[in-house]
């Protein structure tokens, strides 16, 4: 196995080495030319250039979308209708009643996400440091029971949304097991409850094991003395976890927690499979309606969806810009030390 | 590094958009085997014509009917396309008429559905129906003997069919009496039965009225009283479509009210599980209408190779092609010299399925004049989408009817305002 | 079982079962079945007929109708249990009119029985229906999406982690001017969801010309914000004192970053990678909009061709679905051994 291994990964890396090498001699000229800066320039250009023209372009575009109405899909050809996206979306004569609101569908679809968002993410951080702690331990089979957890992170969000339809179906295998153990079947998907639950339950099947996967390899990385120091100390091990373990984890925390934030607020592919934001609007999600009212209806209205996007993004930046406050407080800590 | 990049992309996007001449693409979607049947009438024509090279690309119905207008908006798409929203997207549509060799076949033979495919006042022969459909109901004859009930016959009210069913559930302990996909079309042909007009009179939607009211009453009652099975309608929002197909074929309801192309669908998963019956469409107070759609082949406006294109047309709308790809397929033809010489040969060995395809063939003379004249209103859409979108939150207790009626009005006042 | 009590009570080094262990235990045997399970019924599912799909209650493995070659019959009969006053007994069925069913024993063709069909049951044995996996592979040019699906995941896996990488390492390693409002930037815009902004994105690649070219699936996905994000994470926690004594042995800037920085990187990179290499296999939403001419589909396209408007034909979808998850299982379990060589290997502790 080894041999196969070093073999493939001279293979891979012998032609790239030699293209680095190659660099190397321009580079160094142009590093002389123009110093720190130029060199920054030229690490930041490849990425910046494609994020520019894919990532920031549409978002911008999708601004001046925001402001225009009209059949046409292409902005050349649209009206300019100033704010009114806006307003037809915030409007509602009492706003303490969602059903009140001209586009009720989108605050339900916002209060929805809103939920999704607090409960998935808390359960799915829980799950995934249990997952990580156990697999911490000296497992035997690590790669095996890694593995395990990790595998529905391959699937495609589609594939993962159909499984999970079919099992909870009515005529599904987990009402089949129901049956055979003598009890009455259960409409897993036409309750609120259970099809809310449903969803939030089959995004953690399919994420946890990626996240657990990168607080292991934090674990992995705090120091064994450190632990070790503590045991003799005779320090009770729920002290050790909050006190050596959760700090020294942080760094990794913090990825996971803002991939799972980001992964939450765009949930689609998989809800959308598994229960179409049914029970009537009960796991309607942001995404899916301005999915729905944008791109997928015959009658598209890009307009509407445009601004709804950017309300959306809105909500989005001040949570990011809070998380990288956080985020900061503990670099900062990380040069201290 | 970025410069290959750069050529390559340019590169790759040079033989990315080449067309050849004399090639022809023919965008195509499939339910079941047409795709198999299509594919080899192509390597047919090919053979046939050593010009012309029809390139078929099997895509998913999705791509039709998300993907295609945004392409054609920007001027772009198939030569050919296999469509069924074609009344919204009808601008983009190709005339024919100067390059057909008998523009006449085209308007004896498909004249009476050329409307539903181009534009209001137009004179267009823009494409033909590969095949019609037609709502109706099925029901599972052996339930119905099982329970001992008889099947309602010509004439039987709605009310007559649910509670014949309901009667057949209640002995036969099925999930549920009937069910009917979760789409604004499908209950629009009782909707007309009962009495419903779409349409006001200078082509605008008209509000919902008592006839539409009728009948959601009735849907929302049965979901309520446990007949209509509830899973199809109340487990989605917005306008997605779900079928019910599977729960009959499961025989978890004895009745079902779907449409002419669940054929062939319920011949292959059914066998012979048991005997079932095309049943038309049950009666309201003002008719018993069924609704009529289906998809057309259409040419598109931006093909570089108009000549080759009509070529093509000509080919799939001659009369044994379309007879054979019918009788393959067992779809209802569009042809009205097929639908006159009659004598279908369908292939297959189901005996159901001959019978369900002649009762469809018979009810399609019982649809309303308020039935016949939506598929080619372009409102139809829009108006079908706001019904199951609020019909379905009222099923799941979020909504009361009345509000669904004015939230239905107001969907669909929006939604023309923001397309025009 | 003496493996999994191995592990069990060395972590406490002694004997007896602390609650972790128990808590343990339980967490990963729960986790098998939960995670596993789903897969397996997927895997099993594949090789279903149409109609065993849509039955209820499901069956965990395919079955198909046991047939009987009868003599006097041109077709083997399908074969039934059967239980009435007469007793239980297996019959073939010739034919069915209704709820009476004409059947005859195997052994005494001749004499026709009728029977109640609420009193018989399809006798069944486990048969695997190839067919779900063939008939795709005959119709469609399976051999092209293939290809074109490596094209797509290798080269944009590959730029991925070389942008990505270089532009991590110039927002971690360096302090500029705009160096905190590109980071903003990057992580504002890792929150919104391709689907939303879909059709200018799409006006953009069909201004550049990519329609129906494996590029303009590509490049929009390249530049992730997330592959970003993660890698300046992880480069944050590269002591600076290592790039300052390479500066002082001369090492070029490129020198560093291809030496020092990407090496110490590896966990994160092959991280990045098994990412990359998934989400872009799997793309399915961005590939279906821009890929519309079968030479340049990729294998999640093409097998969307058997969703149709009316009816899905689940049987081929499945079977096409399990053939394309092979390849990523692979991938994984080749790079998973580097991450795990990479940790130990980086000298992070």
């Amino acid at each position: 196995m080894t041999g196969v291994k070093e073999v493939l990964g001279a293979v891979v890396a012998a032609p790239l080495g030699w293209l680095a090498r190659l660099l190397d001699t321009p580079l160094r000229l142009w590093q002389r030319l123009a110093g720190q800066n130029g060199m920054v320039a030229f690490f930041l250009l490849p990425n910046m250039a494609i994020f520019t023209v894919f990532v920031l372009l549409p978002l911008v575009i999708n601004i001046a979308y925001s402001m225009t109405t009209g059949a046409a899909l292409f902005l050349p050809e649209r009206t300019y209708v100033g704010a009114a996206q806006f307003e037809r979306l915030l409007r509602c004569t009492d706003y303490t009643d969602l059903m009140t609101c001209q586009e009720d569908q989108f605050w339900i679809a916002l209060r929805n996400t809103g939920s999704f968002v607090v409960l998935q993410v808390t359960l799915l951080i829980v799950a995934a440091t249990i997952t990580a702690l156990i697999l911490n331990r000296a497992l035997r089979a690590l790669s095996f029971w890694r593995a395990v957890f990790f595998f529905p992170v391959l699937l495609s969000p589609v594939v993962v949304g159909l499984i999970w339809r079919w099992i909870l179906d009515r005529n599904g295998v987990l009402n089949a097991a129901l049956v055979g153990m003598g009890m009455d079947p259960v409409n897993w998907l036409l309750d609120r409850n259970y099809a809310f639950s449903a969803a939030i339950g089959v995004t953690i099947w399919a994420h946890l094991g990626f996240f657990a996967l990168i607080l292991l390899a934090g674990l992995q990385a705090i120091p064994r003395d450190l632990y070790e120091a503590a045991e003799m100390d005779g320090t009770k091990p729920a002290r050790v976890f909050w006190r050596i373990t959760l700090p020294l984890l942080m760094p990794n925390m913090l990825v996971v927690i803002v991939l799972a934030l980001i992964r939450a607020v765009q949930v689609f592919d998989e809800a959308y499979v598994l229960t179409g934001g049914g029970p009537g609007t009960a796991t309607l999600f942001l995404t899916q309606y301005i999915y729905e009212v944008g791109f997928a209806s015959l009658l598209k209205n890009p307009g509407l969806a445009a601004a709804a996007s950017i309300l959306m993004g809105g909500v989005l930046i001040v949570l990011t810009l809070l998380q990288l406050a956080l985020g900061r407080k503990n670099e900062r800590k990380g040069k201290l030390k | 590094m970025k410069n290959t990049m750069i050529a390559l992309a340019l590169g790759a996007s040079l033989m990315g958009t080449t067309a050849l001449a004399g090639d022809v693409r023919l965008m195509w979607y499939s339910d079941g085997v047409e795709g198999e049947v299509m594919k080899d009438l192509v390597a047919r024509f090919n053979a046939e014509n050593p010009g012309i090279n029809v390139i078929l690309d099997e895509v998913a119905y999705k791509v039709v009917q998300e993907q295609l207008q945004i392409q054609l908006e920007a001027g772009s798409g198939p030569d050919i396309a296999r469509v069924t929203n074609l009344k919204t997207l009808a601008p983009h549509w190709l005339d024919l008429t100067p390059h057909l060799a008998d523009p006449e076949y085209w308007r004896t033979n498909f004249g009476a559905h050329a409307d539903w495919m181009r534009e209001d006042g137009s004179e267009a022969i823009t494409g033909f129906m590969t095949q019609l459909t037609l709502t109706g109901g099925f029901a599972n004859a052996t339930l119905f003997e099982q329970a001992g009930v008889a099947l309602p016959g010509a004439g039987a009210t709605w009310d007559d069919w649910v509670n014949a069913a309901d009667q057949v559930a209640k002995s036969q302990g099925t999930a549920a009496a009937f069910a009917i996909d979760r789409s604004g079309h499908r209950i629009s042909g009782p909707a007309v039965s009962y009495g419903a007009n779409y349409i006001a009179a200078d082509g605008s939607p008209a509000p919902v009225d008592d006839g539409t009211k009728a009948f959601a009453e009735k849907l929302v009652g049965w979901v309520e009283g446990g007949q209509m099975l509830r899973d199809t309608w109340v487990a989605a929002s917005g306008s997605t479509y779900r079928a019910a197909a599977d729960d009959f074929i499961n025989a978890a309801i004895p009745f079902y009210y779907s449409g002419s192309w669940q054929i062939a669908n319920l011949s292959t998963k059914i066998g012979d599980g048991f005997d079932w019956v095309a049943t038309g469409s049950p009666c309201g107070t003002a008719g018993c209408s069924g609704l009529a759609g289906g998809a057309a082949l259409v040419a598109v406006k931006y093909t570089q190779n108009a000549e080759e294109v009509a070529k093509v047309m000509e080919y799939f709308a001659r009369e044994d092609i379309v007879k054979e790809f019918s009788e393959r397929t067992l779809f209802l033809p569009a042809h009205a010299g097929v639908v006159a010489a009659g004598g279908m040969n369908w292939q297959t060995e189901d005996k159901n399925v001959g019978a369900a395809l002649d009762a469809y063939i018979a009810a399609a003379g019982d649809i309303l004049p308020g039935a016949d004249a939506l598929p080619a209103w372009k409102w139809a859409t829009p108006y079908y989408g706001a019904l199951v979108n609020r019909i379905s939150q009222v099923m799941a207790g979020e909504l009361t009817l009345e509000d669904a009626y004015a939230r239905i009005d107001q969907d669909i006042t929006e939604a023309v305002a923001a397309a025009q | 079982m003496s493996r999994v009590m191995g592990f069990l009570t060395r972590r406490k080094g002694g004997t007896g079962w602390d609650w972790t262990d128990v808590f343990t235990f339980v967490w990963l045997g729960s986790a098998v079945f939960i995670m596993f399970g789903p897969a397996l019924w997927l895997v099993m599912s594949s090789f279903k007929s149409p109609a065993q799909l849509s039955e209820f209650p499901p069956t965990l493995l395919p079955y198909e109708a046991q047939t009987v070659a009868v003599e006097g019959y041109d077709r083997p009969l399908p074969l039934f249990s059967v239980t009435d006053e007469a007793g239980t007994r297996q019959l073939a069925e010739v034919r069915r009119v209704g709820t009476v069913a004409q059947m005859v024993d195997p052994a005494n063709p001749t004499e026709v029985q009728r029977i109640n069909i609420a009193n018989r049951t399809p006798m069944r044995e486990v048969g695997f229906s190839w067919d779900n996996y063939l008939d795709p592979f005959l119709r469609f040019d399976f051999l092209t999406y293939t290809k074109n699906s490596i094209f797509v995941t290798g080269v944009a896996t590959l730029i991925t982690l070389l942008t990505n990488s270089m532009a991590a390492f110039a927002l971690s390693k360096y302090e500029f001017r705009g160096r905190g409002f590109v980071v903003v930037l990057i992580i504002a815009t890792l929150m919104i969801p391709l689907s939303v902004i879909l059709v200018p994105l799409y006006s953009i690649v069909s201004g550049v010309g990519l329609i129906n070219s494996l590029w303009g699936v590509i490049l929009p996905t390249v530049a992730t914000p997330t592959g970003v994000f993660l890698l300046r994470q992880y480069m944050l926690t590269i002591p600076d004192e290592l790039l300052e004594a390479a500066r002082m042995d001369h090492a070029s800037e490129w020198q560093i970053y291809w030496r020092i920085v990407l090496p110490l990187t590896a966990p994160a990179l092959a991280v990045l990678a098994i990412f990359s290499v998934v989400w872009r296999w799997n793309d399915f939403l961005w590939p279906l909009i821009v890929l519309s001419r079968q030479e340049v589909y990729t294998l999640q396209v093409g097998l969307n061709a058997y969703a149709g408007e009316l009816n899905v034909q689940w049987h081929y979808l499945l079977a096409m679905t399990v053939i394309t998850m092979i390849p990523v299982v692979l991938v994984f379990i080749f790079l998973q051994r580097f991450i795990t060589a990479g940790i130990a290997g980086t000298g992070l502790k």
